[in-house]
């Protein structure tokens, strides 16, 4: 393997294990300060118990989080340090300012939330944990403008002396169209992450709890669950229609991205297809492909709402793509990309990445129904089969998710910043993955460091996993005391701290 | 002012508040094993950055972001130079992070020993690496027209670099055990207020030995007014520790922190990163983005920092009381079990 492709898959390592864990915090942050909302508002201890049992879940993921992304931070530098001087000018803003605006918040209101229940009075210890929610959302919003602008574009110029992409508007780099979109459908899949998690603890309890302590079953996880689904449905709505808007857009913008998630070969004068299944061969040969099972017209109509819409397929776009990138005789010097480039992306990982974000998303939709279904009414469940949905649920959404990525990552190759020809898109900005990649990191080295951060993140993981999962098992305190200073007006300065390391 | 020069000194105050802070948290980190005599008293060392230890982290990512936004090539050429010192920052940084929000999370004494592994080399590595880093900028490094970094790993633990790293590692050293005795009480507050006095002595002469070393070889004349500030304020803190004036010494280190960075900033400027052979130097000039671009993050800047320090002072505010060994309460982690 070359640098290229170790650095490649360094990146993908790194960048899918922090987003593992991300769309849990993005989710939980929010989802947490509204329980803790509920106990200010309600005065129920139901509320401040459910806040404390999945506030410590938040922070054992809240940490593997921000060491993962400490690295992201500077890898752009590291292994793409060619891409970093070609997109600085533009890129560079969106992540300083999401360190500035977003980073700072989350982090410092974090640590008074953390420490503070019995230093701060309830309503402004509450206003901590809305801060925490709200800076995890804006960090997610910049560095999706980031990531939008190499999908698409925007707000920039190709500057031919110094062979680098310039800035010339920051409203159209912050508020790209793509990002616009964007932001939703992770927000949205960041909900559904964080929903399912409380919905399938507390299904899971609420069925463990219902024979000996019905009361804990029906005062804490129902109430937990009921809450959690309608988050799910709220969630459930805005991914379809958030995705179904990145799909016409990614029509438009990268069309042989959707061509390769639909492993459309052929062009569709008359309307393309929805393929369910498809083979090939794993040589990425798009003649290799056949489709096995199909519903007619459906992918016409994902594209532009018409069920008989004319698509182009892969072998007529790479042939534009060459036209336009290869064989131009208007490109700027030294801009042109080497005769015989391919530029479709690996055909199988596109194929199934996108099927099993969506596919993946079946468990928490099967957990929400079954969850309006049967604790309508005020009535618990007790079927041993709806726990286990809960549990079988729970990693899912990870899943969808990161396959996700990897379809937008991949699908975006041979690109790393993808051209956008269409009329909104800006013209004459791109740059191949090729061309990105550090030239002075030996292979040597970026092994060293895919070695070293894979095994680090491994052992994180399993740390991870066994904190949550027995945080989860102990289950929720049956009391949890009001230490904020409202309640306790005259104690002491010398007590012990409320929360300590 | 040039904007480019502008977001020079931005960047340097971005690391000074770095250095300043975290400064103190790395000290902190290293001296668990040296004055935290039994798990109580580590406790207390380490709540005592507890809130605050990831806000200080933020001015880091803050300057690494901003070196992207204001010097693309500085940040290109500087990360994929330094590739495998970064590294073995980074993979520190990440056990500190995690020692510090799962190291009470279960009570028990060999997962908690893990833990203070993780947390004393998460802090001694990038204490020392940091200053080679330093060393490194401001001595040169091998470029070329590109301004591709053409030199080694190896390279780059040349003598001045070195010293350098104990320079830095000395500072924070002495920064957290005076930080220690601000916030802490009792037994653990004597024992860092002795460790200070002598730390404070050996920075002195390590760190005045370094500055005079950059200066004739190096920098500039005007930076010798930075020399001589970082010189009193290291003799203040010397001063300051023997007679246990807890806050002026901290103040004084601090100064010394801030004037190490002018030092160093200054003496590079204009330059950002020197070529050894004086060539290919990138510099605020050539490492820089567009006007427009530095025209906009200046305007975030302005904006955003005072807020940034407004809320992050009123948490040191929050957090201003001293903590003992009484107010640690017990282990609220949950027992040791095999999953
Ligand atoms: C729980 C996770 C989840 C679920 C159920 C879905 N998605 Fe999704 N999707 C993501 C999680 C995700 C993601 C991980 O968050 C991505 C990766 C990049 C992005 O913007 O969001 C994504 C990307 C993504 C893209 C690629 C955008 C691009 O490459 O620029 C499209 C077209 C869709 N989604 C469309 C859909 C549709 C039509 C869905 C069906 C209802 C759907 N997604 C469900
Ligand atoms: C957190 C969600 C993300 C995931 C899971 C993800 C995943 C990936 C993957 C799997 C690759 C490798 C692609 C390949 O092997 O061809 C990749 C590449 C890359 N991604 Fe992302 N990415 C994410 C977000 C981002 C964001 C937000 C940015 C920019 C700010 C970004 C920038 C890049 C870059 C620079 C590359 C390297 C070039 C390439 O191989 O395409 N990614 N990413
Ligand atoms: C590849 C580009 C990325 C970079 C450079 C990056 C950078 C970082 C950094 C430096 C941190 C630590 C912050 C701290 O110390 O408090 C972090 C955490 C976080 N990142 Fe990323 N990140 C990337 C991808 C993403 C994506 C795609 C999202 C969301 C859509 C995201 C959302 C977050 C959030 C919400 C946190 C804080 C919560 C947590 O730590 O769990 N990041 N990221």
């Amino acid at each position: 393997m070359d640098a290229l492709d170790l650095a490649r898959w360094q990146f993908g390592i790194t960048t899918v294990y922090h987003f593992i864990f991300v769309p849990l915090t993005i989710g939980l942050s929010p989802l947490v300060a509204l329980m803790q909302t509920f106990w200010y508002r309600t005065g129920n201890q139901r509320w401040l118990r459910l806040t404390k049992f999945f506030g410590k879940l938040l922070l054992i993921n809240f940490a593997i989080g921000v060491a993962t992304g400490i690295v992201q931070e500077f890898q752009f530098g590291m292994n793409w340090s060619e891409y970093s001087r070609f997109v600085g000018d533009i890129f560079g803003a969106p992540l300083a300012m999401e360190a500035l605006a977003a980073f700072f918040i989350e982090s410092t209101f974090l640590g008074l939330w953390i420490f503070g229940w019995d230093k701060l009075p309830k309503k402004l210890h509450l206003a901590m944990i809305w801060l925490v929610a709200f800076g995890t959302n804006l960090s997610a919003y910049f560095i999706l403008a980031a990531n939008s602008w190499m999908q698409h574009p925007t707000g920039a110029i190709y500057n031919p002396e110094t062979g680098r992409a310039e800035m010339v508007s920051i409203g159209d780099v912050l508020f790209n169209p793509t990002a616009l979109a964007t932001f939703p459908h992770v927000i949205m899949t960041s909900l559904i992450t964080a929903g399912t998690f409380i919905a399938g603890i507390a299904a899971w309890w609420m069925v463990k709890d219902a024979k000996e302590r019905p009361d804990r079953a029906k005062d804490i996880w129902r109430p937990a669950l009921v809450f959690a689904t309608i988050v799910l449905v709220i969630a459930g709505i805005g991914i379809g229609a958030t995705g179904d808007w990145q799909a016409k857009m990614m029509f438009d913008q990268q069309p042989m991205k959707m061509a390769a998630a639909e492993a459309l070969t052929e062009d569709s004068p008359n309307g393309a297809d929805f393929s369910l299944l498809a083979i090939g061969d794993l040589n990425n040969d798009p003649d290799s492909v056949r489709h096995l099972l199909a519903i007619p017209g459906l992918t016409s109509f994902l594209a532009k709402g018409d069920f008989s819409a004319p698509l182009d397929g892969i072998n007529t776009l790479q042939q534009t793509y060459t036209d336009n990138y290869v064989t131009n005789p208007d490109l700027p010097e030294g801009t042109a990309l080497p005769e015989g480039q391919d530029f479709v992306p690996n055909l199988a990982v596109t194929y199934w990445s996108f099927r099993l974000m969506i596919g993946f998303a079946v468990f928490s939709a099967l957990l929400a129904l079954a969850s309006l279904w049967y604790t309508r009414r005020g009535q618990i469940v007790d079927k041993p089969w709806f726990g286990k949905l809960g549990l079988l649920a729970l990693p899912m959404p990870f899943l969808a998710a990161s396959f996700g990525w990897i379809f937008t990552e991949m699908g975006r190759q041979p690109w790393i910043v993808a051209p956008n020809p269409n009329p909104a898109g800006v013209d004459g900005v791109w740059l191949a993955t090729v061309m990105g990649v550090s030239q002075v990191v030996s292979p040597t080295s970026v092994i060293i460091s895919l070695v070293s951060f894979t095994l680090l993140y491994a052992v994180c993981a399993v740390i991870w996993f066994k904190l949550l999962y027995r945080y989860v098992l102990n289950g929720v305190a049956d009391t949890e005391p009001d230490v904020s200073p409202d309640a306790n007006p005259d104690s002491d300065a010398s007590r012990p701290m409320s929360f300590a390391y | 002012m040039e904007l480019s020069t502008v977001w020079f000194l931005l960047i340097a105050v971005l690391w000074t508040g770095y250095l300043v802070l975290e400064g103190f948290d790395f000290g902190v980190g290293m001296l668990l094993p040296v004055l935290g005599r039994n798990d109580k008293e580590r406790r207390v060392m380490i709540n005592t950055i507890g809130p605050v230890w990831d806000g200080n982290e933020v001015w880091l990512l803050t300057a690494g972001g901003a070196t992207f936004a204001a010097f693309p090539e500085w940040y290109a050429t500087l990360f994929s130079g330094f590739y495998l010192a970064l590294l073995l920052i980074l993979l520190a940084l990440i056990a500190r992070i995690v020692a510090f929000e799962w190291r009470g999370k279960i009570n028990d004494d060999r997962w908690r020993a893990w833990f203070d592994r993780g947390l004393v080399i998460g802090s001694w590595v990038p204490s020392v690496l940091w200053g080679v880093a330093f060393g490194n900028i401001v001595r040169g490094v091998a470029l070329d027209e590109g301004f591709q970094y053409v030199g080694s790993f190896f390279d780059l633990l040349n003598p001045f670099a070195l010293v350098g790293g104990a320079v830095t590692t000395l500072i924070f050293l002495t920064h957290g055990a005076i930080y220690l005795t601000m916030k802490t009480d009792g037994e653990i507050r004597q024992r860092a207020g002795a460790l200070a006095e002598k730390l404070a002595l050996a920075t002195l002469v390590v760190a005045g030995a370094w500055a005079v070393w950059l200066q004739l070889a190096y920098s500039v004349g005007w930076t010798w007014v930075a020399t001589g500030i970082a010189a009193v304020a290291l003799i203040g803190v010397a001063l300051f520790t023997r007679q246990r004036k807890e806050g002026f010494a901290f103040i004084a280190s601090a100064v010394a922190i801030v004037f190490a960075v002018v030092l160093i900033f200054g003496s590079l400027y204009p330059d950002v990163l020197p070529d050894i052979n004086g060539v290919n130097s990138l510099t605020v000039h050539n490492a820089s983005s567009t006007d427009y671009t530095l025209t906009v993050m200046t305007w975030v800047a302005v904006l955003l920092t005072p807020v940034v320090l407004a809320y992050q002072a009123w948490t040191y505010w929050v957090f201003r009381k001293r903590i003992t060994v009484e107010q640690i309460p017990e282990h609220t982690g949950l027992p040791y079990a095999k999953v």
